[in-house]
């Protein structure tokens, strides 16, 4: 009897936290103002005595591309005309989604002094970190808008379907912040464990190689949840409408995520500033 | 109407070895069952017991300086006042808008000016870029800065990035001002400026809760003292009187320790 009356004394708890929980996402969002000038400034300090300024971050990423689309043009025996807008395009989404990642996991720890500072809704650390990879990834586009254009690339109105591809993708990214972000200020080889789990990601996801190349559709693809994220966004880049089964996937991910964080968020996130 | 209650809340912090951190031990543990077992009780390292079992009621018009002996809980109680910490038993109930004021950096931005890290700081605090740009003439005019403002705030001493942290956060007419020792420490003519401002600025007098070991600040600016030992409160009164006691029981640990 006394263990039921515990149990339900704690899912009221829980659902406290739980109302709490939410309430620190939806302020996050409303101090837009606050994480758009971190954000801009998080990205200006990296680039600031430079005179190329954030389009450093443009220059080297096209450096990659044109290297690494020209080796593996040659290897893989492709057409320039078609492989390079193809690279291009999946790297550039997945400079996106990894750095969405790799930041997630470090939203919370870099944002250590604020946290045990001022009082501001723990979100607000995610949310820069998305604004901070989306403006990153609006100057790494050009690459692709260039390289699109010199080899006559036109996508046609298939492109928008990158617009709710991108906020799917953000939506995702709210999540992952909030969850690897909040294992990350605990564990702090979190971050270092993700990113060679990433690493590997790479590889494996065709960003360099093309599905078709494989013998046949292997659950490589169909099992990784970086393929669907990859090929919503790039289908639409190079003209295609991407296919409902890739949508599916993404979403079921986006719900499962949602689910997992919000438990998590909820249950733990009141202990951030003590391990920040 | 600014109040701030804490009933019986008792704050501990994990203080965790390298292992404790590290995802890939823990996971490695758990899959190993145990077979080396660690002390009881001692999975995640040890615990310290910031605050315990801390009852508190202020209100309108409070002054209160913080005494204790480094570690005694100062600044977890001024964190748990502001809102970062939340308890981990107990309730708090705090009435009004509280601004904290807690290290030497202050959340700055050290390569962004002045006037930069006055709007940054304006957001933290709650303002809209509108809000702050409205008021930031005043704001510069107080920190008596002058064309300091436009250079990066890494070229300031301590006594600036002060004086700029505090001009900010007064600006928002916070309705309770929790200050952490070494805010204050050096310039008490800035603090007594401080104060004036906060007087000023509102109508009704908001709360103030300053830790700190000097006793000419605290006689100067509070009312009241809290003298806290091992985040248990010793005494609550007259400030001059809890100070005297506080100075009897470090001359007394020295004693005895000699």
């Amino acid at each position: 009897m006394n263990a039921g009356k515990q149990g339900i004394g704690g899912a009221a708890k829980f659902r406290a936290q739980l109302v709490r929980a939410w309430e620190d996402i939806l302020a996050g969002w409303c101090r837009r103002q606050l994480w758009g000038t971190i954000g801009l400034d998080h990205i200006r300090q990296k680039y600031r005595r430079s005179v190329l300024g954030p389009f450093w971050i443009t220059l080297s990423m096209g450096v990659m591309v044109s290297a690494l689309g020209l080796l593996y043009g040659k290897i893989f025996q492709q057409d320039l005309q078609e492989y390079l807008p193809y690279i291009a395009s999946g790297f550039v989404v997945w400079g996106l989604i990894a750095n969405l990642i790799l930041d997630g996991t470090r939203a919370f720890i870099v944002a250590e002094p604020m946290i045990r500072q001022i009082t501001a809704p723990i979100s607000v650390y995610v949310y820069r970190s998305l604004w901070s990879n989306l403006i990153t990834f609006a100057h790494n586009i050009w690459i692709y808008v260039f390289i699109a254009l010199w080899f006559g690339v036109s996508p046609g109105w298939a492109v928008l379907w990158v617009l709710p591809a991108l906020v799917l993708l953000l939506i995702n990214g709210l999540w992952l912040g909030l969850l690897f972000g909040l294992i990350g200020v605990r564990f702090r080889d979190f971050p270092l464990i993700v990113n060679s789990v990433v690493q590997v990601m790479f590889f494996i996801t065709p960003i360099i190689w093309r599905p078709q190349m494989l013998p046949e559709r292997a659950l490589i693809l169909e099992y990784n949840p970086f393929y669907h994220f990859v090929e919503i966004l790039r289908e639409p880049l190079l003209g295609a409408v991407p296919g409902w089964d890739h949508w599916v996937a993404v979403l079921l991910i986006t719900l499962l995520g949602w689910v997992l964080t919000l438990a998590a968020y909820a249950r733990y996130r009141w202990r951030i500033p003590y391990w920040a | 109407m600014a109040s701030i209650q804490l009933d019986r809340i008792s704050v501990s912090f994990p203080v965790y070895t390298a292992r404790g951190r590290s995802l890939k031990t823990q996971l490695l543990d758990a899959a190993i069952g145990g077979a080396i077992r660690r002390a009881p009780g001692n999975r995640n390292g040890t615990v310290v017991e910031a605050l315990r079992d801390l009852s508190l009621h202020l209100k309108d018009g409070d002054r209160v300086g913080l005494i204790g002996h480094n570690g005694a809980g100062k600044s977890t109680l001024l964190r748990v006042m502001a809102g970062i910490y939340e308890p981990n038993r107990g309730r708090v109930s705090i009435q009004g808008h509280a601004v904290p004021l807690l290290s030497k950096d202050l959340g700055m931005d050290p390569e962004s000016t002045g006037y930069e890290n006055i709007i940054r700081r304006g957001l933290y605090l709650g303002l809209t870029k509108k809000q702050v740009r409205a008021q930031l003439e005043e704001i510069a005019e107080f920190t008596e800065l002058g064309e300091f403002l436009d250079l990066p705030v890494h070229t300031y001493s301590d006594g600036m990035r002060m004086r700029l942290a505090f001009a900010v956060s007064t600006a928002v007419s916070p309705d309770i001002l929790l200050l952490d020792e070494g805010i204050g420490a050096g310039d008490a003519a800035f603090l007594k400026k401080a104060d004036e401002r906060l007087k000023a600025f509102t109508e009704r007098v908001s709360i103030i809760v300053l830790s700190s070991h000097s006793k000419a600040l605290i006689t100067k600016i509070c009312s009241h003292a809290l003298l806290l030992q091992q985040g248990k409160v010793v005494e609550y009164g007259e400030a001059e009187a809890v100070f005297t006691r506080y100075q009897e029981m470090s001359s007394r640990a020295r004693t005895a320790a000699g």
